[in-house]
């Protein structure tokens, strides 16, 4: 079982990771990949800027996808979040999970995903035509990680 | 210790870290201190329900005690994804 996580600036290559993602195993029958992608809610987003916690995010992380680990049957575990400052379409972050059955790598990538939204220490900021304001939390994010 | 602020939490305070002594037994103490130095801290202190704190990076609960804790960080809810 291996557990990659990376936290940076700079934008990453989703064709690469996913393309390499659990490569060369041939135990893994399933592997699940989502990405989260800017979104411009009311069309005049400019940017959009995450603020980390820089000693506490990667640990974070680390132990989310430990958690995942434990609770499925997974070979690997893949999570990639970006900080700083980037436009409407462009990726923010990844998981992909890989496993020997499609139900483990779903629900797996969902788990890693309701998680990272409420306890990563990442905060949003959007900028644009209508000034500039943090994302708030919102409860159905905190009443998602109750099924778990 | 360290005080860490992020987010709207470091905007309101100004700063996002500061050395700061106490004799504050848990978070709570500590909050109740720091709302007493200046507007800006009772303002960004003014409603716990929109705050969250990290005890030497990990989260953990406002009453929770301080002692040998090093680094006490505030924030709002986080919002990643």
């Amino acid at each position: 079982m291996a557990i990659r996580v990376v936290v940076q600036e700079e934008p990453f290559d989703f064709g690469a990771e996913a393309e390499g993602f659990a490569a060369g195993r041939t135990d893994m029958g399933a592997v699940v990949t989502f990405t989260g992608v800017v979104r411009d809610v009311s069309g005049t987003l400019a940017t959009m800027e995450i603020e980390h916690y820089p000693g506490m995010t990667q640990k974070a992380l680390e132990k989310i996808a430990t958690e995942a680990e434990a609770r499925w049957d997974l070979g690997e575990v893949l999570v990639i979040h970006r900080y700083g400052r980037m436009g409407p379409g462009e990726r923010i972050m990844m998981v992909a999970t890989a496993s020997k059955h499609r139900g483990h790598a779903f629900e797996a990538a969902e788990y890693l995903m309701d998680y990272l939204k409420s306890r990563a220490p990442f905060w949003k900021k959007e900028s644009g035509a209508e000034g500039t304001s943090w994302v708030t939390a919102k409860d159905e994010d905190e009443d998602a990680l109750s099924r778990w | 210790m360290d005080l860490l602020y992020f987010a709207w939490v470091r905007e309101r305070i100004g700063l996002p870290k500061e050395r700061y002594e106490t004799a504050a037994a848990t978070v709570n103490d500590l909050i109740e201190e720091l709302r007493g130095r200046e507007e800006r801290y009772a303002l960004a202190f003014s409603d716990l329900s929109a705050l969250r704190v990290a005890l030497d990076q990990e989260l953990s609960e406002f009453d929770a005690p301080l002692a040998g804790v090093r680094e006490v960080a505030f924030f709002p809810p986080m919002t990643g994804g």
